[in-house]
This record gives C-alpha cells, sequence and structure tokens, in this order.
C-alpha cells in the first residue's frame, strides 16, 4: 500500500483534489478545457531490422508463454490487452496467467478495459503477479479497487485518453498482446471475420504502433495474406494459435434491446425531437449515440423524423448495432464511422459494406493530434450517473462512490458541437441531479443538454439552443427545476457518504491531465 | 375494524423485496407486550436515505401507538408515501394502530374535473405496485386508474388501498383525472371509506348490474363527503361486464346524478355469455352498442374497454377506428404506448374539424349580426347541428388539436 499511503494532493482548476504523484509518475492536474498545449515529442518503439525476422514471414511460436519468454517478460512490465471481445474475451487472462506461469512479478496489466469475466485477476494481484491495473474496473475488479486492496492507483482514461498516454509516452507499454479473430503467420489481423469475429480492432492499434513486443493470438490462422487487415503485421513480433479467443455468445449479442421502458422512451424521444426541433437534424447532419437502451430507442425515433423531413445525415458514429445499420442501408446516412461493434448485424455489415467503416481511437478521439471526429459531429447521446446544477457530469461512479463504468469514449465525445445526456431524473430512490457529482468525469461547460422524463434542461451558456427551441412544445426546464421536483419525491436530499481521505484511483481527463480523484469505500 | 382482526398476531407482513422488486418496502411487525421498538433496516438506498427510514418508521409507529415491537425494514427503494402506507398496512393486519391513518404531506388538489372532460385514454395501474404510480402521468393519458379491483390480489386488497390512498396524497398525477376502481360492494365501501377523503375525480364501480349497486356507492361517497366537509364532485363510472349488466344499461346510467361515463368490460362480459373474445368483436358488437345508446340516452359519455395485446399495435388502431365509429368517445389503455395510438383514434378527422369550423363560423358571424338562424350558404344549420359542432371544436381545442 505504500504507493496509495504518500501522495501529496492538489485543488485542480476544476475545484477537485488529486494526487500529484499516481504510480510513481508525477502528474499535471487538470487545466481547463482545451488549456494543456504540451510540446514534448511523441514516444517511439525501438527500431527494428527485418532481418531479426523470420524472412518467410512465419512468426509463429509454440504458445503465448513462449512469445511471452522470446518478447523478455520480466518482473514489473507493462502487459496492455484490448476489450473488442468483451465479456467473451479470453486472450487477456491467457497472457496474465502465462505471465504467472513464468514466474515474473509486478506486472501493471493495462487494458482498454476489463470486465467481469476477468475477475480471476485479483487472484493474481493478491499473488503479486499483478501489481495494478491502469483501465476501467467494474464488477469485482472494481470493488478490488475501491475497497483499496489493490498494489497501485487505479488510472481510468477514455479511449482517446488511452491513446494519448501510449502515444505521449505516458503509459510504456513493453508487450501488447493482441486478440484476433483473424490472422496471418506474418501478424496481420483483422476482427471482422472467423468464428469470434468482433468487428472492429482500433483498441489495440496504438498497441501495435508503438509497444516494444506485440504479440498476436488467433483462433482462425489463414494464408497470407489476411484481408483485410486493420493491424499490420510489421508491427508484430509473434504470431500464437489457439483453439479459441473467446465465447463468441458473449462477445457480440444476437440482438441488442431497444428499453422497452415507457419512462427511458419517453427521454429518447423527447431527444429526437429535440435534434428535429432545433434544426440539428438537416441534410447533411451527423451524429452519435451509444448502445444502451435509450440510445437504440433515441435512433428509432430519429429514423422516423428524417424519413418524413426526408433529411440524410452525412456519417453517424458508433458503436454499430442493428440499428445504425438499417440507417445505413435505407439511405439515411451515407457513412458509419465505427469504433466499437456490438451485434452481429454491425459485424456483417463492418465486414462487407464499404460504407461501414472501421475507426479507432486516434482518428475519433485522440485530442493530442491535428484534430479529431468526435468535435465534428453535430450531436452526441450519451448517459451519466449524475449531472450538478452546473451540468457537471460523473459516469465512473454512483453516488456511493463505488467504482461502476469505465468512460469509454464518453469524455472525447463532450466535445461534440451538441452533447446530450439522457439520464433519468432518479434511479430506485436516489436523485440523478445532485449537488456535487461524487467523481466529476465531464466539465459542465462540455455538457449542454440534460434530457429526463420528466423535462429537458439546457445549459444557460447556450442561449442559441435555447432560442432554437423556443415554440417548441417540449417541456425545456431549468435544472434546478427538476432537481427541486425529484428532492420532494424523493423525500428530501440524500445523504452522501463521507469522503475517505485515501485515493484509490484518478480519472483522467482527454488531454492526461488530473481531473478527480476516486475514494476509498468500505 | 381492529374487533374484527385477531388479537394475538405473531408476525404481520405487507409489501414486497427481492432483487427484482423496485420502489416498494417489505415490512415485517412483530408486535410483544414490552421492550420498545427494535427495528432493522436493510435498504438498496442506505447509503442515501437509511437515516431517513430509520426516522420515518420510528414516526409511523408512534402516529400509529405501537411501542413495542420488533420490525424488519427491506426497502429496495421506495418513496416515502409507500413505506408510510405498507408500514400501517402491516400494523393493521397485526390488529394495531385503532384505524389510525398516517396520512403523507398532501400536494395541493387541482382543479375539479368537469363532467364532460375529454376522456380518450385511462392508464390502469395496478393498486399494489408503487413503482408505476411515479410516473404515470407523464405519458399524457386522460385519466389515471388506480386500480384496487381484478390487477390486485386478494390477499393484497388491503394493504392496496393505503397505498392508494397515499398515492392520492402524495403524487402529482398533473392534468390526468385521478381515477380509482374499486372493488364490488361490499369490499368496495371499505375502499371508498379509505380513499374519497382524498378527492379522488371519478370512481369505477365494477361488474355493476343493477342501479341499486350504483345508489349503494353513490349514497356512501356522499356520507362520506358530508362527515370531511368535501364538496368537490365526485365522479362515478359504471361498468358493465354480464348480460344482466349489459340487460340494464340504461336504469344503470341513470341511477345517479354522478354518473358522467357509462363503459364496458369486455373480458368478463364474453366469458358471461361463454363465447371467445376475439379480435373482431363481432361477439360483443350488441353489448357496446347497447352501451353507446344507452349512454347517449341518458347524457352520458361511452367509453370502450381496454385492448389487451400491448404488442398488437395495428390491431389496437384498428379496434380503436371502429370503437370510434360506434360512437365511443374514448377506452381504457393497459400500457403507456398505447396512448398515442388511441389518441388519434379518438381525434376528429380532418374533414370533420373543417367541417364544424365552418359551421361555427357561420354562427359566430350569426351571433354578431344578431340572428336567430345559422346559415351556411343558403342551407339553414338546425341547433343541434350547431350545438355539437360547438362542442366537437371545444373537445378538438382539449384536444390541443386546434389553437
Amino acid at each position: 500500500m505504500s504507493i496509495l499511503e504518500k501522495t501529496e494532493m492538489i485543488v485542480n482548476a476544476a475545484g477537485r483534489t488529486v494526487p500529484e504523484i499516481v504510480n510513481g509518475r508525477p502528474q499535471i492536474p487538470y487545466l481547463g478545457v482545451g488549456k494543456y498545449a504540451p510540446s514534448a515529442r511523441k514516444a517511439a518503439p525501438p527500431i527494428r531490422t527485418a532481418a531479426a525476422y523470420p524472412a518467410n514471414g512465419d512468426k509463429r511460436v509454440a504458445n503465448l508463454e513462449t512469445a511471452l519468454r522470446q518478447c523478455g517478460l520480466r518482473d514489473g512490465m507493462v502487459i496492455s490487452t484490448h476489450h473488442h471481445l468483451r465479456d467473451g474475451d479470453r486472450v487477456a487472462l491467457m497472457a496474465l496467467e502465462a505471465a504467472s506461469l513464468i514466474g515474473v512479478k509486478d506486472v501493471m496489466w493495462f487494458p482498454s478495459a476489463s470486465f467481469p469475466s476477468q475477475k480471476s485477476a485479483i487472484a493474481l494481484m493478491e499473488a503479486g503477479v499483478i501489481s495494478h491495473i491502469e483501465g476501467s474496473m467494474n464488477g469485482p475488479l472494481g470493488d478490488y479497487c475501491t475497497q483499496g486492496k489493490m498494489r497501485g492507483m487505479g488510472v481510468l482514461r477514455s479511449h482517446g485518453g488511452r491513446w494519448q498516454a501510449i502515444q505521449d509516452g505516458d503509459v510504456h507499454i513493453d508487450i501488447a498482446v493482441i486478440a484476433a479473430p483473424t490472422a496471418d503467420a506474418f501478424g496481420n489481423c483483422d476482427g471482422s471475420h472467423g468464428k469470434s469475429a468482433c468487428g472492429s480492432l482500433g483498441f489495440a492499434l496504438a498497441d501495435s504502433m508503438y509497444a516494444d513486443h506485440v504479440i498476436v493470438v488467433t483462433d482462425n490462422l489463414v494464408p497470407f495474406p489476411c484481408v483485410p487487415w486493420q493491424i499490420q503485421g510489421n508491427n508484430v513480433d509473434y504470431v500464437v494459435e489457439t483453439d479459441s479467443i473467446g465465447d463468441p455468445a458473449k462477445i457480440v449479442s444476437g440482438t441488442t434491446q431497444i428499453t422497452r421502458s415507457p419512462d427511458r422512451l419517453r427521454i429518447a424521444e423527447f431527444i429526437a425531437r429535440f435534434l428535429r426541433d432545433s434544426g440539428i437534424m438537416r441534410n447533411g447532419f451527423s451524429f452519435q449515440a451509444g448502445s444502451g437502451g435509450i440510445s437504440l430507442a433515441f435512433v428509432g425515433y430519429l429514423k422516423q423524423m428524417m424519413k418524413d423531413a426526408g433529411v440524410k445525415a452525412r456519417f453517424v458514429r458508433g458503436g454499430s448495432t442493428k440499428y445504425l445499420v438499417e440507417l445505413l442501408e435505407e439511405g439515411l446516412t451515407d457513412y458509419i464511422l465505427d469504433g466499437q461493434t456490438f451485434d452481429l448485424d454491425g459485424v456483417r455489415s463492418i465486414g462487407s459494406n464499404p460504407r461501414h467503416v472501421a475507426s479507432s481511437p486516434f482518428t475519433s478521439y485522440n485530442y493530442h493530434g491535428k484534430g479529431n471526429f468526435a468535435s465534428m459531429v453535430d450531436a452526441v447521446v450519451l448517459g451519466a450517473t449524475e449531472v450538478d446544477a452546473n451540468f457537471n457530469a460523473n459516469v465512473v461512479t454512483h453516488s456511493d462512490g463505488r467504482l461502476l463504468h469505465g468512460i469509454g469514449g464518453w469524455q472525447n465525445c463532450l466535445a461534440s458541437k451538441c452533447t446530450v445526456l439522457a439520464v433519468p431524473s432518479f434511479r430506485d430512490r436516489i436523485p440523478v441531479i445532485v449537488d456535487e457529482v461524487t467523481t466529476l468525469c465531464g466539465p459542465g461547460e462540455l455538457v449542454d443538454v440534460v434530457a429526463t422524463e420528466r423535462g429537458i434542461a439546457i445549459n444557460p451558456r447556450r442561449q442559441d439552443l435555447l432560442d432554437a427551441v423556443k415554440g417548441s412544445t417540449l417541456p425545456i426546464r431549468p435544472i434546478e427545476d427538476i432537481k427541486r421536483e425529484v428532492e420532494r419525491i424523493c423525500g428530501g436530499k440524500p445523504n452522501r457518504p463521507k469522503r475517505s481521505d485515501k485515493p484509490v484511483a484518478v480519472v483522467k481527463w482527454v488531454d492526461g491531465t488530473v481531473l478527480d480523484t476516486v475514494w476509498q469505500v468500505g | 375494524m381492529s374487533d374484527t382482526v385477531v388479537a394475538n398476531v405473531f408476525l404481520a407482513m405487507a409489501g414486497h423485496c427481492g432483487p427484482e422488486i423496485r420502489s416498494d418496502v417489505y415490512v415485517l411487525l412483530q408486535p410483544r407486550d414490552h421492550g420498545g421498538l427494535e427495528i432493522h433496516i436493510a435498504s438498496r438506498v442506505d447509503v442515501y436515505y437509511g437515516d431517513s427510514i430509520r426516522r420515518q418508521t420510528e414516526e409511523v409507529l408512534e402516529a400509529l401507538g405501537v411501542r413495542h415491537a420488533r420490525v424488519e425494514i427491506h426497502d429496495e427503494g421506495a418513496l416515502p408515501f409507500v413505506i408510510a402506507a405498507r408500514i400501517e398496512a402491516a400494523a393493521r393486519r397485526a390488529g394495531l394502530g385503532e384505524g389510525t391513518r398516517v396520512l403523507p404531506a398532501r400536494l395541493p388538489l387541482r382543479e375539479p374535473s368537469t363532467r364532460d372532460r375529454v376522456r380518450r385514454s385511462r392508464l390502469y395501474v395496478p393498486g399494489s405496485e408503487p413503482r408505476y404510480f411515479i410516473n404515470a402521468a407523464l405519458h399524457g393519458s386522460d385519466g389515471i386508474i388506480l386500480d384496487l379491483e381484478d390487477s390486485v390480489h386478494p390477499s393484497e386488497k388491503d394493504s392496496s388501498r393505503v397505498l392508494v390512498r397515499n398515492a392520492l396524497r402524495a403524487v402529482d398525477f398533473l392534468d390526468c383525472e385521478r381515477m380509482v376502481r374499486i372493488n364490488q360492494v361490499p369490499l368496495g365501501l371499505d375502499d371508498l371509506d379509505e380513499i374519497v377523503p382524498e378527492s379522488p375525480d371519478l370512481i369505477l364501480i365494477p361488474k355493476v348490474e343493477s342501479p341499486e349497486q350504483v345508489v349503494a356507492v353513490d349514497q356512501r361517497i356522499a356520507k362520506i363527503k358530508s362527515d370531511c366537509g368535501i364538496s368537490r364532485s365526485t365522479w362515478l363510472m359504471p361498468i358493465l361486464e354480464s348480460a344482466l349488466g349489459i340487460e340494464n344499461a340504461f336504469a344503470i346510467a341513470k341511477a345517479s346524478e354522478q354518473i358522467v361515463a357509462l363503459t364496458i368490460g369486455l373480458e368478463d362480459y364474453t366469458a358471461d355469455l361463454g363465447v371467445v373474445k376475439t379480435l373482431a368483436g363481432g361477439e360483443s358488437l350488441y353489448a357496446r352498442q347497447r352501451v353507446v345508446n344507452a349512454a347517449r340516452a341518458s347524457g352520458v359519455q361511452a367509453i370502450d374497454s381496454v385492448f389487451g395485446d400491448v404488442g398488437d399495435v395495428e390491431g389496437l388502431r384498428a379496434w380503436g377506428a371502429s370503437s370510434r365509429a360506434l360512437g365511443f368517445e374514448g377506452m381504457g389503455c393497459v400500457h403507456p404506448s398505447q396512448i398515442p395510438v388511441i389518441h388519434e383514434a379518438f381525434a376528429p378527422t380532418a374533414s370533420e374539424l373543417e367541417k364544424a369550423r365552418r359551421i361555427v363560423a357561420a354562427y359566430d358571424e350569426a351571433q354578431a349580426q344578431g340572428l336567430g338562424v345559422v346559415s351556411l350558404g343558403s342551407k339553414m344549420i338546425d341547433p343541434p347541428v350547431v350545438q355539437r359542432a360547438l362542442k366537437l371544436m371545444a373537445r378538438a381545442k382539449a384536444m390541443g388539436l386546434v389553437s
């Protein structure tokens, strides 16, 4: 626990108390939106020579343990994995267990996200094989971190922030292990085909480009060339064949389900009407929606409005699902730019439709680059766990302070021209609109609209939006009004848990500065 | 009340808990002779409202005069008015409280509903499931029915009436007409005792077969209101659900001045006839027409039954159209998704609106010129036709179809 105990804290530009040093590395506290502009150079992997690699292009080795040994796995190294196989992933644990067999200690695991099915990583942490995890954690892993049991501090980054951290050298990946639904022996690989197909492999791209060593693990080896390839074999050291990289039933769902809750459908309908009534929905516009139940329903309502008005989008961004695919196939959008594929329709479409394009966290979200797609999107619909009266928002903990979700692309999407948070005004008896968010993940100046079943609140900073919806029949209300109504319904303001003084994780902003701290609970 | 309850009750329970339960609470009450109150609370929202729940439990028990008991509260995020209702119900089941009512703070009552307000849709909400109460009014139906009858299990009738009573006080139903479907008489009279003091706008009386049943309800309501000093109208809507009820439709419709609408329950009616209920509805056509006729003849609204297949939107649309064509002014509703479809079905068509608009314009002109006769072109418009047009425009305005 020594890493956690000696931590100097500082108050950042958002008024939040954050550690100055995280996992031994000095940090820059959040300075404000758009305020941090580093001038150093990007990190880079070592120069290699082709002579050191098989001339016949066959980089296969017997198993993952052999590959890790040949990469020179040592104590204290950083192993990274991607989460495109979601809760069905087998490869991350295969890699960590192989590391355990080799006998190394204090490895940092750097997943693009972790899932409840990977909870046996806890045993590896207890045994000292893994020192800590930097990446989103929920379920048992999240609890482990929240309870202060992890030997290092958790670091929560957005998808764009993870790319930024790798690119800028904040995190140096020693060995990247890439699960690939299809690969050739040279290491070219792709996610759009194979029995464990998952669609895009964008979350592994930065790993493949910047890690010192890269291992591809596949259950579907094809003769060279693997076409299409999203990961280039020229960045790959070893290829390992295995029977199965993941459980297809849990990689993508057979069907993604629109919510059936009347309250949530109401929120979805409000948002679609908002986009129409404000004029954001017009020919050539763009939007992005998550894969949650409300978002899917929103797409359905918007689609009907687009048809009625004869409007076509230029591009939509996903998490792709069957509903986005329908938009593309029915000619209601020119393109889908896809960061992550959630269901079988998405996988089919990305594998066969040239207008369904795989993007990566670099193109979509990286803040330390020459622009990114996120700021070009006309409207995005996101969720949240809490929002306050200044429109600051939380997405990683509930009001009890326990780690619940990763950030995903959420923070990056806040850059869009109109950011809408779709939230029920209270869940069970717990108000969602609070005095102060438990964990700050998104500064209020970037949150434009909060849509609840009891009404829609528009950020007063957006006079243009307020003007645009004058005359709409939507229930536009000040956020304080909705908050007061909910507090009355719930029987007063909720207690807040007493905040402990032990930091267990930090939330980074899109530029790598430290936005907030997650404190130990229980 | 207390003299009908068993004196030695070891355990009394009310409410529900469990991982699939939301917005409700399970209360277990074990009365004893001494030892004060021992309260154990397990709540899904313990961090946020644990203190508040404990305080509230103590206050409610004190108000009920319960001084010595072991109490377990298993809470799944119930709102305060639900917690109070479940504790009160458990106390009553334990023979405690002597009929004391622990009433939550009451929201100010809205304007009373008028006799012939628009009643296109009325959304049924089971009176034993508090999670549906809170947001019921958000979906824009003309009325909300808090149901104490068929959707409530017999073992829950007593606790549901306390819950519904509290809901009438503490839940904001916006512009929806606040309706309660009571149980058949005599159980329904106990329902009335509990809820009439909370000024529901309308009482639905199920399975009415004779005018006398209506009169019994009417008289009980009048007595309660007189005792409580309430003068707001409490409308009545008898539900005819049997062959005999349909036979007596006109007499029932005329049984009380407070009746504003007559409706039909098709599930029970078709069961009474011994026929299968079909989508085309041929087997109940006579009954529905009789309801429309009797309603018209007695000057009240005719309201149709519910359409039970929530997934069948086209079927609902077709039923609504045929219902309106028969002369019904609205129907029951079992899911919020049905509301917009029903409203569309019962809205006047564009051509009807246009025709009515022209007649009203002609009427206005006649009034302005001091003429007694209204004419449109060369045609004279009879007074009843003018009245109908005025009424239709007023309804269209109330539906938000014209400004």
